[in-house]
């Protein structure tokens, strides 16, 4: 099954989205970076190499799409990368779908048992998801 | 790049005194960024989140601790500029982090990779590590200079060291190296931030000093320092002894080399 890895800067809004997956579809891999440890707000790579280590041990080689919330965090993710094996590479994909709605919307579809090419569709057509319905 | 001059005859040695320049460098930019801390946190606070002198005061002072911890710099001076950049990368986080992290490795990468070919002394050693720094961080932050960042610092410094004419005394270089990084850092102040937490601003970035190019230009003057120190205990390029109108001011508040 596809797997999702979460790089914020916040433990907190990581942690909480962790949980709203886990209650949407408790079966998908997931795994969590936010913060710089004792509350300080920022991302670390070394912290987002540890995490996409442990969701990659879970997906076999179905793949994993990465969700990013602000600014570094898209650095972060590129020391990550370098840490890890070029093959390892070639199972990652970057979602640009917002940080929440995406997570969420993917670890759905993940679900389902399609391949990771489609959860990183179903993940960009979050940003279109309307918050309320309009007459 | 390479140095001009020959290969030295005694490569060990000459390496144990790049590791010793390194370590000088590294404790400077501790006990400096330290000083400056709260200055740095107020200009990220201007223009960015507000923690760039506390984060990056809390990695160099991690890197201060491993190398008291170390039996002295020893002569790899790749692996001691390589666990430097993983230890900023690991505490200080964020962008900063990354970038001052990732321009270590890269560094410490290019000393590695140059090890056993013609020794480059001190100057070679600023070359490596201002080329090095330059290259990582500008991969990594996808940046060029103009951008309002820590390259607008450490372009013209590296600038200067590649332009600086070869028979000039290296402790004369240097502090035309440490001038440039400054005045670089200066000429961020009027410029629209493109890249970074800063650029959210857009035109109300401009009037402010980047934290970035401020603390890269502490760490500039601090690897004049130590190069010119390294260059005055040698007698690199002739000059021996204390070289007159040698950087002075701050530049003397070096902690003592362990050997």
């Amino acid at each position: 099954m596809v797997g999702l890895l979460l790089v914020g800067h916040s433990e907190d809004v990581v942690r909480g989205l962790v949980a709203m997956i886990a209650q949407a579809a408790p079966s998908v891999p997931v795994a969590g970076a936010g913060g710089l440890g004792d509350g300080r707000l920022g991302t670390n790579g070394l912290d987002v190499a540890d995490a996409l280590r442990s969701v990659l041990a879970r997906t076999a080689d179905d793949g994993v799409l990465v969700l990013l919330d602000l600014g570094s965090a898209s650095m972060a993710l590129d020391v990550a990368l370098d840490e890890l094996d070029v093959a390892a590479r070639e199972h990652i994909r970057v979602s640009e779908a917002p940080f929440v709605e995406g997570a969420v919307l993917a670890a759905v579809v993940a679900a389902g048992g399609v391949d990771l090419e489609a959860v990183a569709h179903a993940a960009e057509r979050a940003a279109s998801v309307p918050k309320r319905t309009r007459d | 790049m390479t140095d001009p001059r020959p290969p030295q005859p005694h490569d060990a040695e000459t390496a144990a005194t790049q590791a010793r320049v390194v370590d000088a460098w590294l404790r400077c930019a501790a006990s400096r960024v330290h000083e400056r801390r709260l200055w740095l946190t107020e200009l990220d606070a201007a223009i960015g989140d507000g923690d760039h002198g506390i984060n990056l005061d809390r990695g160099l002072m991690a890197v201060l601790a491993d190398l008291d911890a170390a039996d002295g710099p020893g002569d790899d001076v790749g692996a001691l500029l390589t666990a430097a950049g993983r230890r900023l990368l690991g505490v200080v986080g964020g962008a900063s982090g990354a970038l001052y992290g990732r321009a270590l490795m890269t560094a410490g990468e290019r000393m590695r990779v140059s090890a056993g070919e013609a020794t480059p002394g001190a100057r070679g050693l600023a070359l490596v590590v201002l080329d090095g720094a330059v290259s990582g961080i500008a991969a990594l932050g996808r940046a060029v200079p103009g951008e309002k960042t820590m390259l607008d610092t450490l372009v013209p410094a590296l600038e200067a060291l590649r332009g600086a004419p070869t028979d000039l005394p290296l402790d004369s270089v240097m502090l035309g190296v440490a001038e440039a990084a400054e005045a670089g850092a200066v000429a961020t102040i009027p410029l629209v931030a493109r890249k970074g937490r800063a650029s959210y601003l857009g035109e109300r970035s401009a009037g402010h000093l980047d934290p970035g190019a401020a603390s890269s230009a502490i760490l500039v003057r601090c690897l004049a320092d130590a190069v010119a120190t390294a260059q005055r205990d040698l007698g690199e390029n002739g000059v021996d002894g204390p070289a007159p109108g040698a950087p002075g001011g701050p530049g003397d508040e070096l902690a003592p080399q362990r050997l």
